[in-house]
């Protein structure tokens, strides 16, 4: 984490226009998804799913409600098993570790794995500042950073969210009396101030306005050549205008998984051209 | 290794409870044990009570429990019925907060604040009109409802002050379960040409009633086990008379009252087997009235 | 024919429809009568008597005017802080397990009893107290009042943190999990605290019940005429002041009686309407 950290820092430094290199197939797998089924009960939601998620890229999940898209971005970074009579099988493989290893806990991987949910969850209680820094303060002593770091994190998280300009200077004031769509972008700013390695995003733009899902879809294309994403939408315009590589679900399976541009032109599979095409969903 | 400390540490809170009402019924029965033991089941059945040659029963502080929490309940169910209809279903939106607040706060009113205000208020006011009304206005002084001289502290004081304390109890938990009977109850009855009295008797109120009569018992178990008002305007009297103004005895205002003043350890022991006596109804009844509330929340759910 | 009937009928429903509903009306306005009864007398009888000699003198003897409750404030005062000391921590702690454990055997058996235990008589908590902790070491004791009285609190604490915990949205909980905190941390410093002004008018409500109760200390803190803050000692207390000047004979005792009830419903009135303020002045989240 220190080392991490320092990369936060540094890249602050580095002045964000730089252009991303746009990762092509050749890039390493960052996670590996082996055969995993999950379970609610006895209710099997995600079936024998298989596929790699590739470093630097916006890897979009899309499929008719109910197909176990949330379910199976639940799974990668361990949020599935908080709900009662949940349960996962299979791999998913992180930096070369099965992150559902018995030696592995559940808390490390959601640190190096940020998600940002459906609704926007900015704690109440805490400033804007605050919510910004709630990673940073649970860490371990020696790798907590000091007021000044955290102050320069959180700045920079601000920015990299396009939030600072408008929050900067009420940092002290609640979370609560922002808009959704900045509240939103406060909670992709929360999950990025502890610089995760991937960051899951469930449908973020479910209930925010065009004009603040434009916003957090720039910000998205932006943070690629940063943090691996993962996005579940249910809008296929939306996979289509962010993402390098795009999954279709259908009744917990994993119907297909390619390049964008090929899913939405040529889709192989029969299932996947009816869905992309509008025949259902 | 926290996660796991801290699921132990809150179910130890949570075992408190259990262990605290463990601890209430042993403390409570061996505080009673000597006189139980002494005078057997005939303790309850019993009406003597003569600290000077050991002799006791609680005869006439159950039947004054009784009677009282009656009285109350005779009062103040059909009014908290009247108020929670009134609350949640025609209360005009200005007077509504108001109002629920008013009568939250009448349960908010120390016990003992009652009682100074039933003694020196309630039991005079009760002395000189309703009283006499009874006796001369009616003529009813003869039959034996309304038997005796009009001291004022009663078997009627106690009834009504406890009327006026378990009112909010029971208009809570009726207003409750009036607002978790559906819409679409209220609203067949309205399609079926009923007038707006007609869907509360004949679809709400049903509906409820369960949960209603769940919140009649509650507010019997609080009138059951209420001490300081009721020790403060009963008269406090060991014995059993039909008339409403008689003075009297409830098993909580027995033991208040003749705490300080028992000197032999019998004597103490006897307090204590009705404080014994008391914790069983309590408990009986309070089961009662939590399984009928559930049970409404459950049909709701259905 | 047959129309005109109807709406014969349909008249009289109307009027008794009319006629019912005024009477919730009236039940409304007979409900709220002995409230308002209640304080005037308590303004009218006691308002005179309350002055700063009230909260500073002690208690003068029988037959002369004057003197204070200074002692019975201060033993209240002392009874609450011992009572919260004991309720507030277990009742928080229940009611977080209560929330958690939803489904729970255990939670349902235990949410179970503590709403038995709230329904118990306060008269009942007395004997419990005094059986285990006056009787074995022969003297009454301010301690054993503030344990009868936090043992009361203890489910009246339960019952709001749970129901206020639960108002907490999974999203919440969820949203502190996905950043790495565990679940010991997620609950206290995010649930938890979310929660905070839910539970802290419960346990404003919960103190303001405890602060008048009466039967409990009889056993108990059994009241001292005298300056006492020692919790080995019998303590005055404010209710127990009332109920053994209400029942003397004295003028100068009733009049005293009604300054302290006027004093104890003051404080009750603060204390609710300090609760409302908290609810009410925090974002989000609250009793409403």
């Amino acid at each position: 984490m220190a080392t991490a950290r320092a990369e936060v820092l540094d890249s602050a430094a580095q002045p964000m226009t730089e252009t991303p290199v746009r990762a092509t197939a050749t890039t390493p797998v960052c996670l590996a998804v082996e055969s995993l089924d999950a379970y609610f009960g006895a209710t099997r939601v995600v079936r024998g799913v298989s596929f790699g998620v590739q470093t630097g890229q916006v890897t979009a999940i899309i499929g008719p409600s109910g197909c176990g898209k949330s379910t199976l971005l639940r799974c990668l970074n361990r949020m599935h098993e908080t709900i009662p009579g949940a349960r996962v099988e299979g791999e998913v493989r992180f930096d070369g570790r099965d992150i559902y290893d018995p030696a592995v806990s559940a808390i490390g991987v959601r640190r190096h794995i940020g998600m940002v949910f459906q609704r926007p969850t900015p704690f109440p209680t805490m400033s804007i500042r605050d919510n910004v820094a709630a990673g940073l303060k649970i860490l371990p002593r020696d790798q907590r950073p000091s007021k000044r770091e955290t102050d320069d994190i959180v700045e920079h998280a601000l920015r990299r969210t396009a939030l600072w300009d408008e929050v900067h200077d009420r940092l002290n004031a609640s979370a609560v009396a922002l808009s959704g769509g900045q509240q939103q972008r406060l909670c992709i700013a929360r999950a990025l101030a502890t610089s995760p390695t991937v960051l899951l995003l469930d449908e973020p733009t479910a209930s925010l306005d065009p004009l603040s899902t434009q916003r957090i879809e720039e910000l998205v294309y932006e943070l690629r050549s940063e943090v691996t994403i993962i996005i579940v939408t249910h809008n296929m315009q939306q996979a289509a205008r962010i993402s390098d590589r795009t999954a279709f679900m259908l009744a917990g399976e994993l119907v297909e998984y390619a390049p964008t541009n090929a899913m939405f032109t040529a889709p192989r599979d029969p299932r996947t051209e009816a869905y992309v095409t509008g025949r259902f969903g | 290794m926290g996660d796991r400390a801290y699921r132990w540490i809150t179910t130890g809170f949570a075992l408190v409870i259990p262990v605290l009402l463990g601890l209430i019924a042993i403390s409570v029965f061996s505080a009673g044990w000597p006189a139980l033991h002494k005078f057997g089941l005939g303790f309850f059945t019993s009406s003597d009570w003569d600290p000077v040659n050991e002799k006791f029963g609680a005869a006439p502080a159950i039947f004054g429990t009784i009677v009282s929490s009656a009285i109350a309940l005779i009062i103040a169910t059909p009014l908290a019925i009247g108020v929670a209809v009134f609350l949640s279903e025609f209360a005009p939106r200005w007077v509504r907060q108001p109002i629920a607040f008013l009568v939250d706060l009448l349960a908010a009113i120390p016990s003992v604040v009652y009682g100074l205000w039933g003694i020196l208020v309630l039991v005079p006011f009760l002395r000189t009109y309703v009283m006499p009304f009874f006796k001369e206005t009616l003529h009813l002084g003869d039959t034996p409802l309304f038997a005796g001289a009009a001291y004022g502290p009663s078997m009627l004081a106690a009834g009504s002050i406890l009327a006026i304390m378990v009112l909010p109890f029971i208009s809570a938990v009726t207003r409750e379960v009036l607002l978790a009977v559906p819409r679409s109850q209220r609203e067949a009855a309205l399609a079926l040409g009923a007038t707006r009295w007609e869907m509360i008797w004949d679809a709400v109120l049903p509906y409820a009633r369960s949960g209603i009569i769940g919140g009649v018992i509650l507010g019997l178990g609080r009138a059951l086990g209420e001490t300081m008002a009721v020790t403060m305007v009963i008269g406090n009297r060991h014995e059993i008379s039909a008339s409403l103004f008689a003075p009297g005895y409830t098993m909580a205002s027995q033991i208040a009252n003749e705490f300080s003043e028992a000197t032999t350890d019998l004597h103490v022991s006897s307090l204590m087997a009705v404080g014994a006596g008391l914790f069983v109804i309590t408990v009986i009844v309070n089961v009662i009235a939590r399984w009928l509330v559930w049970r409404m929340g459950r049909n709701q759910v259905a | 024919m047959l129309a005109t009937s109807t709406a014969r009928t349909l008249a009289r429903r109307r009027v008794k429809s009319f006629i019912m509903i005024a009477l919730t009306y009236v039940a409304a306005l007979i409900a709220t009568l002995p409230l308002l009864l209640i304080l005037w007398h308590l303004a009218a009888q006691g308002a005179s008597s309350v002055n700063w000699n009230f909260f500073t003198k002690m208690p003068a003897p029988a037959g002369e005017a004057g003197g204070g409750m200074a002692n019975a404030i201060v033993g209240t005062g002392m009874l609450v802080l011992i009572a919260s000391a004991i309720g507030l921590p277990i009742g928080v702690g229940a009611g977080l397990f209560l929330a958690e454990q939803r489904g729970a055997k255990l939670a349902t058996a235990i949410r179970f009893l503590s709403d038995v235990l709230n329904g118990l008589p306060s008269i009942v908590m007395g004997i419990f107290a005094w059986q285990l902790l006056v009787r074995p070491f022969k003297h009454f004791s301010a301690l054993a009042g503030g344990i009868a009285l936090g043992a009361m609190m203890i489910p009246l604490v339960t019952r709001t943190t749970e129901e206020m915990i639960r108002l907490v949205p999974v999203s919440m909980r969820e949203a502190a999990l996905a950043l790495g905190y565990t679940k010991w941390r997620t609950s206290l410093s995010v649930v938890l605290r979310t929660a905070l002004p839910g539970i802290v008018t419960g346990a404003l409500v919960a103190v303001a019940r405890i602060a008048g109760e009466t039967a409990p200390l009889i056993f108990t803190a059994l009241g001292n005429q005298f300056w006492s803050v020692s919790p080995t000692q019998p303590i005055a207390a404010l209710p127990m002041q009332i109920y053994t000047y209400a029942l003397a004979p004295y003028d100068d005792w009733h009049a005293q009686a009604w300054a302290g009830a006027l004093v104890l419903i003051g404080l009750v009135l603060i204390i609710s309407l300090i609760a409302r303020y908290v609810t009410r002045s925090r974002f989000g989240l609250g009793g409403d």
